[in-house]
C-alpha cells in the first residue's frame, strides 16, 4: 500500500501557496472510454474527422442552454482571487489547475469562435483555435477538477469552474472523447441499477447478513428491508454502503435509527444507487434518466417519503435537482421535504428526544468533521442556510464526547475537497488524487498534532473511499476516516422488541459471504 | 463648425450607440438564456429579499472578493468607488440645471479621481508582482488598465494643472442632445481624455467589462435556495417531459 511513483506533497504547519510551475500535471489524464461505454449513454464512440466543427456547434448549443456558461465565459476580469483556492493547484503547482487557468482553456476557444475581438485579434485576448493540442489539454485538465465549487465562493462574480468543467466534458462526450470511469459506471446503473453493478440477489444476501451481524452483536432484531411495497420511507443510498468499510457501518447506523424511530422503510434493488454520475459529465439527459429510476421506484413501492443516505454529490443532485429532474413529488407525504437527508432525519429524532445514546462507546476516538464539498457549497439541510454545517456537527456532538473542528479556513463553505470528487475517484488518476488531498490532509494533520484528533467523520461515499486510499500515502491509517452514522451506530441504545428472542435464520450461515473479495477490490473504483 | 468638433461629435454618437446597443444585446442574451438547474453557492438566501441583500453586498462591498483576497479587494474597491464618484461628478456636464446632489459631490469627485488611479496602480502592480496573476494576464488586461489610468491621469491634469474651457465642453455635450453642434475647445489633453473615454465606451460590450452586467445574472449569486419547495424547470428541459 501507498507506494508512490511520484512525490507525495509535504504536510506543513502553515499552508503555503506554491510558486506557479507550468506543466507539472500535463501528463495526467484518465483512461478514455471505449465505444462500448459511450453508446449506452448516447455518445459517439470516437473522434470524427470534423470533430472540431462538431465541438464548436455543441459549445454554441450549451451557451444557449446554460446561463452560467454564457455569463461566466464573458465575466472573468482575471482578478486572481480564485488562483490560490483550488486544492489541485495547491497540491500540484500547475497553473492550469488554478480555477481561472482551467476556465481559460475553454475561454480561449470561446473567444476565438464566439466573440468579435477574439475573431479579429485573437492574440490580444488570448484566444486560440480549437486544435488537437487544446483538446488534449481539455481532456487532461477538465479531468483535474473535482467540481467542488470552492473557487465560486471567492470569485466576485461567483464564477463556478464546476459549471465549465461539466460543459467541457459534455462537449468532449458529444464528439466521442469520454472518460472511461464515469461512463462505464453510468452504464452499470442503466443495466444493473447501481455504480458497483451489484444485482438484486447479492443485495438481499448482504442485507440479510447485516441483520444477522447486528443481531449477534446487540441482541436486537434490526431490519434491513429491500423492495418492500408499502413501506413509508424509501432509502436511497450510495451502493458503496452495501459493503466495504467504513461505508457499511453507516448503513448499519441508518437501520438502527429507523428501528428506534419505529418507521417502516425499504431500500430498492432497481434504484439501488444514490450517486448520479450524470452530473459529473454535465449531461442533463443522463442525470435525468438516472434520477427517474428513483421516481419509478417511489411509485412502485408506494412509499410516502424519500430519504438519502450519506453521499455528497448525490445529495446535491437530490436536494438541488431532484425536484427539477424527476418531480413533481405531489404523490408523497407533503409534511416532509422531498427528499430528506438521513442526517436531517436523525437530527429531528434527537431534537424530539427519541434517541438514547451512550456516548462513551465512542470514547476511543477524538473526532473532527470533513464538510464534503457538494453538501457544503451546493445544498442545504434543515430549514436554515448553513444547516448543512450545523446538523452533522450537532449529531456528532450528540454521540461523541470529543470533537474538534479543523482550521476555519478549511471547513464549512471554505472546506477543501477530499481530492477524489467529480468523477476522479479512479486508480488511473492516483497521483492527482494524492496531491489534491494535500490541503485537506494538512489541516487534518494539524488538528491531530494540536488536539489529538484520531478520526475524521464524513458523509460522502467518495470522500470515504478517497481518504481510505490516500491517507496511507501521508503516513496515516486508512481507518481514520469514518461514516457519521457509524458513530451514531456505535452510541445508539437500541430498544429490544418482543420478537427479538426468536431466531428466524433458517437459510444457511454464509449469506454474508455473497459478495466475494473480488468485488471489494473494485469498491473504491466505483463509490 | 470645425472638423474637430464634427469628428468628436460623431465619435460620441457612435460610442454611445455601440455602448447602449451592445449592452442591451448582451443583457437580453443573458436574460434569455435559461438557467436549467438550481446552482446557488450555498449557504444561500432562502427568500427573494435575501437574494437582493446578497447581491447588494456583492455590488456595493464586493463581499466574495473580500473573502478571497484582501489586497485585491482594497485596491479594487478604492478604484471602483473612485470611478463611481467620478462618474457621478461628470454628470454635471450632461445636465442643466445641475441637480443638488451632483453639485454637492463635486469636491469629493475631484479627489475620487486620485483614488481611482491609486486603486488602478495597485491592481496593475499585482499583474506584475504576483506570479499567479501574471500567468493569467493577457495583453487586453494590461491595455484596459492602461486605458483607465490614462483617462484618470488626463482628467486629473485638467482639474489641477492645465485647465480647459469647461463651459464650452458642457455646451458641446448639451448640444449633442439636439444635434446642435457647439465648438469643442482644441486642448490636446481634453481631446486625449475624450477619445479615450469614447474608446472605453466602445470596448465595453466586447470585453471583460461585461463583468458589471454579468454579476447580476450569475446563477450562483442570484438564485434563491428553495429547490425542494419550488420546482424549477427550464423550457428546454420541460420538453423532455412531453415525451
Ligand atoms: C456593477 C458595477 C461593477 C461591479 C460590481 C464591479 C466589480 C468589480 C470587481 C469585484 C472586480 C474584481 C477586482 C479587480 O480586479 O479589480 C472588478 C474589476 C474591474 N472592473 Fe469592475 N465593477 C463594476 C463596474 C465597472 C465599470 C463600470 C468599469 C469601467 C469602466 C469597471 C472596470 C473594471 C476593471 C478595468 C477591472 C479589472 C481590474 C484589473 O485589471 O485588475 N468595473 N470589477
Ligand atoms: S471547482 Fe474545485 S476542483 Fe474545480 S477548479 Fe474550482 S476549486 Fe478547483
Ligand atoms: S476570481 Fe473570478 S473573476 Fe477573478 S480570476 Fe477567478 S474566475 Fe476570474
Amino acid at each position: 500500500m501507498a507506494k508512490a511513483t511520484f512525490v507525495v506533497p509535504a504536510l506543513r504547519q502553515y499552508p503555503q501557496v506554491p510558486a506557479v510551475t507550468p506543466g507539472t500535471m500535463a501528463h495526467s489524464a484518465p483512461f478514455v472510454a471505449k465505444p462500448e461505454f459511450q453508446s449506452p449513454l448516447g455518445f459517439p464512440g470516437a473522434l470524427a474527422d470534423d470533430w472540431q466543427a462538431q465541438a464548436i456547434t455543441k459549445m454554441g448549443e450549451l451557451l444557449g442552454k446554460y446561463r452560467s456558461l454564457r455569463v461566466y465565459m464573458d465575466s472573468c476580469v482575471k482578478c486572481g482571487a480564485c488562483t490560490d483556492k483550488c486544492h489541485y493547484f495547491l497540491g500540484t503547482k500547475d497553473p492550469k489547475n488554478m480555477p481561472v487557468g482551467r476556465q481559460d482553456l475553454m475561454r480561449k476557444v470561446y473567444r476565438r469562435y464566439f466573440t468579435l475581438v477574439g475573431r479579429i485579434a485573437p492574440k490580444l485576448v488570448g484566444a486560440t483555435d480549437f486544435t488537437k493540442e487544446v483538446l488534449d489539454d481539455w481532456y487532461s485538465y477538465f479531468h483535474q477538477c473535482s467540481q467542488c465549487r470552492r473557487c465560486s465562493v471567492f470569485c466576485p462574480y461567483g464564477i463556478d469552474t464546476a459549471e465549465i468543467s461539466m460543459a467541457a466534458r459534455e462537449i468532449m462526450d458529444s464528439i466521442g472523447v469520454g472518460q472511461k470511469y464515469c461512463n462505464e459506471i453510468i452504464g452499470k446503473v442503466y443495466t444493473i441499477g447501481n455504480n458497483l453493478g451489484l444485482p438484486g440477489p447479492a443485495l438481499r444476501d448482504t442485507l440479510e447478513g447485516l441483520e444477522e451481524d447486528v443481531y449477534d452483536e446487540t441482541g436486537v432484531k434490526v431490519r434491513y428491508p429491500i423492495d418492500q411495497v408499502g413501506a413509508d420511507i424509501l432509502l436511497v443510498t450510495p451502493s458503496a454502503d452495501f459493503f466495504a468499510e467504513p461505508h457499511v457501518d453507516g448503513l448499519i447506523g441508518y437501520g438502527k435509527v429507523f428501528h428506534e424511530a419505529g418507521v417502516s422503510w425499504t431500500l430498492s434493488s432497481y434504484a439501488s444507487e444514490a450517486a448520479n454520475f450524470g452530473m459529473f459529465i454535465g449531461s442533463y439527459e443522463n442525470m435525468r434518466r438516472i434520477s427517474l429510476r428513483i421516481r419509478e421506484e417511489a411509485i412502485r413501492l408506494k412509499v410516502k417519503r424519500i430519504i438519502f443516505g450519506e453521499c455528497g454529490h448525490a445529495w446535491r443532485v437530490a436536494y438541488s435537482f431532484l425536484n427539477t429532474l424527476a418531480g413533481p413529488w405531489d404523490f408523497l407525504d407533503s409534511r416532509y421535504p422531498v427528499p430528506q437527508h438521513i442526517c436531517e432525519f436523525t437530527y429531528d429524532l434527537i431534537q424530539q428526544g427519541k434517541l438514547t445514546f451512550d456516548k462513551t462507546q465512542n470514547d476511543d476516538k477524538v473526532l473532527t468533521y470533513h464538510d464534503s464539498c457538494n453538501v457544503a457549497r451546493a445544498s442545504r439541510m434543515g430549514d436554515q442556510p448553513g444547516g448543512q454545517f450545523d446538523i452533522p456537527r450537532a449529531i456528532i456532538k450528540a454521540v461523541c464526547n470529543q470533537f474538534y473542528d479543523m482550521d476555519e479556513d478549511t471547513i464549512r463553505d471554505r472546506t477543501f475537497c477530499c481530492g477524489g470528487g467529480g468523477g476522479l475517484l479512479t486508480d488511473d488518476l492516483m497521483e492527482l488524487r494524492v496531491k489534491g488531498a494535500q490541503p485537506r490532509v494538512e489541516a487534518l494533520n494539524n488538528v491531530m498534532q494540536e488536539k489529538g484528533v484520531t478520526h475524521m467523520a464524513a458523509i460522502c461515499a467518495i470522500c470515504k473511499s478517497q481518504f481510505t486510499k490516500v491517507l496511507p500515502y501521508y503516513g496515516m491509517e486508512m481507518d481514520q476516516i469514518v461514516s457519521l452514522h457509524q458513530l451514531v451506530s456505535n452510541a445508539i441504545v437500541l430498544t429490544p422488541r418482543e420478537d427479538d428472542d426468536e431466531d428466524d435464520d433458517e437459510d444457511g450461515e454464509d449469506d454474508a459471504q455473497a459478495l466475494d473479495d473480488d468485488d471489494s477490490e473494485s469498491i473504491d473504483e466505483a463509490a | 463648425m470645425s472638423f474637430l468638433t464634427g469628428l468628436y461629435a460623431f465619435a460620441f454618437y457612435f460610442a454611445a450607440l455601440v455602448l447602449v446597443a451592445g449592452l442591451t444585446w448582451k443583457v437580453v442574451q443573458y436574460a434569455r438564456t435559461p438557467a436549467p438547474l438550481k446552482i446557488p453557492t450555498t449557504p444561500a438566501p432562502i427568500t427573494g429579499g435575501g437574494v437582493v441583500l446578497r447581491m447588494t453586498r456583492e455590488v456595493v462591498l464586493f463581499e466574495s472578493l473580500f473573502r478571497g483576497n484582501k489586497w485585491t479587494w482594497i485596491f479594487s474597491w478604492i478604484f471602483h468607488f473612485g470611478l463611481f464618484l467620478v462618474t457621478l461628478r461628470h454628470l454635471r456636464y450632461f445636465m442643466d440645471p445641475v441637480p443638488t446632489p451632483i453639485a454637492f459631490i463635486q469636491p469629493f469627485g475631484i479627489y475620487a479621481g486620485f483614488a481611482m488611479v491609486l486603486g488602478l496602480a495597485g491592481l496593475w502592480a499585482r499583474r506584475f508582482l504576483v506570479d499567479r496573476v501574471r500567468y493569467i494576464s493577457s495583453p487586453s488586461d494590461h491595455l484596459i488598465l492602461g486605458l483607465l489610468v490614462l483617462i484618470g491621469c488626463s482628467g486629473i491634469l485638467m482639474s489641477f494643472v492645465v485647465h480647459t474651457d469647461i463651459v464650452s465642453v458642457k455646451a458641446f455635450f448639451l448640444g449633442l442632445y439636439s444635434f446642435d453642434l457647439k465648438p469643442l475647445p482644441a486642448d490636446p489633453l481634453l481631446l486625449l481624455h475624450l477619445s479615450l473615454v469614447a474608446g472605453l465606451m466602445i470596448i465595453f460590450p466586447f470585453s471583460k467589462l461585461l463583468h458589471a452586467p454579468g454579476l447580476f445574472f450569475s446563477p450562483t449569486r442570484n438564485q434563491v435556495d428553495n429547490p425542494r419547495e419550488w420546482r424549477h424547470l427550464a423550457p428546454w428541459a420541460a420538453r423532455f417531459e412531453q415525451r
